[in-house]
């Protein structure tokens, strides 16, 4: 579904990305896991086009989709819950799940409604929390938020950063849950983590990226199994 | 920071206190023609919000200062003037017309100018928007010479009596243009999802354009609004200030001291930083020698600058130098 290949990004003339190739696979949960500064966020940001990639291609469905305009790539069906929530602090629950669904805006209101009732029955809390200042939520209802937002752009393609970010053990599981749910509907998810053991629990299929590059692959039980993987990552 | 917070606090609570000490002691010195003062000060005031709303909503999105904004005013006039005056048209059809001309021109100019320009600077964007404005003051000192026109007034009739104050009957009209656009702008920005989505990009640009937020559209709807709102002003004022190709140089500058005083990007900043410009511009020329009025704008300018950078109803972290 989708195809990453050999893509190289810069910071000035920091190179973040080195020759990258993944795929996500339909239907599954792919993880990227790796620690601090090896290039996850910039391959999300990248892929989502907020990033402009000097080398290599990022193929979706078939598409070249390298360094289109983020808004487009949006219209394409790939939504992005970025690291660190980046919730619309001012605005309210409502407003943000709104926004999320603003590529739709001129059509599909009866379905932009399903989509809303779909997030709250993921999210009761966000229901509750319907007319608050996002601002003001929890650490842990901001990130159950990005990911309605992302929900409501009705993608194909899931990506997300880092969503255990900061987050109690107990709101860990519960959003992991969530995402093995859409998994469950049929959802393809990329999802980077730096906690690579519910990474790698939850995910079919794994890639570990260092200093840019990716480092190892394989089925998601396989890279549990390994040795380095275990050593570094796990220990 | 909470100190900060405080003394800031301190700071906006004490200009207001001093802004409302000199408009008491206007009234009570000055009776009826200190009223006089205040209410012609509340009529350009009102202009000059108007002005500053479009300084602001073009600042939010892009962070571009637009030099060209009082031109859209200046063009508003001239062309109230060739309409209505010349044209005979009905003034309200003149107004639609000539809004429509000139939000079409801002529109035009973003996309033929500015959106270009997406990979540049910010400061090089300004300097287009200065170039923008002397092309515009050219073609209009070429079209309309260099003389200023007398525009007809809305409505006929003397001036109106309040409280030993008079009023020319346009000063009605501009209140209510001003009031209505003001409430145009906030629903814009308040209750439709595009405006939502540029509020969310002044907010967060990256999360914006993951929702699908295009910084390319927020850029145009910004010109347009901007353009909409800077001929409606120019239009409304045109029958008491005689515009002519140059007058949009210092309706910009005041409006931008106006957008800067309230907080560059505050909507609400803009409406508050023009009134008080303009009420505190007509009790200098009532109180000093004709010439220091103009230099109110500067110096509030400087001041506010200096002092509180972000403006009165501005944000510290919305200051980006
Ligand atoms: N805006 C930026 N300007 C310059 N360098 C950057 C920028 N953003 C990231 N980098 C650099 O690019 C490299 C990759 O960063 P990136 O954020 O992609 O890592 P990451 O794997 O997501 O790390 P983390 O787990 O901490 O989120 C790092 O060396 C980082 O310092
Ligand atoms: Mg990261």
């Amino acid at each position: 579904m989708l195809r990453v290949d050999k893509l190289s990004t810069f910071y000035g003339n920091i190179q973040a990305l080195r020759d990258v190739t993944i795929r996500a696979r339909r239907g599954q949960i792919t993880t990227i896991i790796g620690a601090n500064g090896a290039g996850k966020t910039t391959l999300l940001r990248t892929v989502s086009g907020l990033n402009k990639a000097r080398h290599g291609l990022v193929i979706y469905e078939d598409r070249d989709i390298t360094n289109m305009q983020p808004s487009r790539i949006v219209h394409a069906g790939i939504s992005q819950v970025p690291q660190g929530r980046q919730v619309f602090g001012e605005m309210t629950v409502g407003e943000n799940l709104a926004l999320g669904a603003y590529v739709r805006r001129f059509r599909e209101r009866g379905e932009i409604e399903d989509d809303r009732r779909m997030v709250y029955e993921l999210f009761p809390v966000l229901e509750e929390r319907a007319s608050q200042v996002a601002g003001t939520l929890s650490g842990g209802e901001q990130q159950m938020l990005a990911v309605g937002r992302a929900l409501m752009s009705h993608p194909r393609l899931l990506l997300l950063d880092e969503p255990s970010m900061g987050l109690a053990p107990k709101v860990i599981q519960s959003i992991f849950r969530t995402l093995l749910a859409l998994h469950e509907q049929g959802l393809t998810i990329l999802l980077v983590e730096q906690d690579a053991k519910i990474a790698l629990e939850t995910a079919d299929y794994g890639y570990v990226m260092r200093t840019g590059k990716v480092a190892l692959e394989g089925e998601a039980g396989e890279l549990l199994e390994n040795e380095e993987v275990k050593r570094i990552y796990l220990g | 920071m909470v100190g900060r917070d405080a003394d800031n606090r301190i700071l906006v609570g004490g200009a207001a206190a001093a802004f409302c000490v000199l408009i008491v002691a206007t009234l009570v010195v000055k009776g009826s023609t200190g009223l006089q003062w205040i209410m012609s000060g509340m009529t350009v005031g009102s202009i000059y919000a108007l002005i500053a709303m479009g300084f602001s909503v073009i600042y939010s999105s892009t962070h571009v200062i637009n030099f060209a904004q009082g031109e859209f005013s200046m063009l508003g006039g001239v062309l109230m003037f060739s309409l209505v005056t010349r044209g005979h048209l009905p003034t309200w059809l003149g107004f639609i017309i000539a809004v429509l001309i000139v939000t079409a021109i801002g529109a035009g100019l973003e996309r033929v100018a500015i959106r270009p320009m997406r990979n540049h600077s910010v400061i090089s964007v300004i300097i287009v928007t200065i170039g923008l404005a002397i092309a515009l003051r050219a073609t209009a000192k070429w079209i309309w010479g260099t003389d200023p026109v007398r525009v007809t007034a809305f409505s006929s009739g003397t001036r109106v009596k309040i409280l030993g104050a008079y009023l020319p009957p346009q000063s009605f009209w501009v209140f209510g243009f001003a009031a209505v656009a003001v409430v145009l702008v906030f629903l814009f920005f308040n209750r439709t999802l595009l405006g939502k989505g540029m509020r969310a990009a002044a907010m967060n640009p990256d999360a914006a354009s993951l929702v699908g937020v295009s910084s390319s559209t927020s850029s145009l709807v910004a010109w347009t609004i901007a353009a909409a709102l800077g001929s409606a002003a120019g239009i409304v004022i045109a029958p008491i200030i005689l515009p002519s190709f140059s007058s949009g140089a210092m309706l910009g500058l005041k409006g931008f001291s106006a957008a800067v005083v309230g907080g560059l990007g505050s909507a609400p900043g803009a409406v508050v930083g023009g009134l008080v410009l303009g009420v505190l511009e007509t009790i200098t020329a009532g109180v000093l020698p004709t010439g220091y009025k103009d230099a109110i704008a500067f110096l509030l300018l400087i001041l506010v600058l200096l002092v509180r950078p972000q403006g009165l109803l501005g944000r510290a972290e919305d200051v980006k130098v």
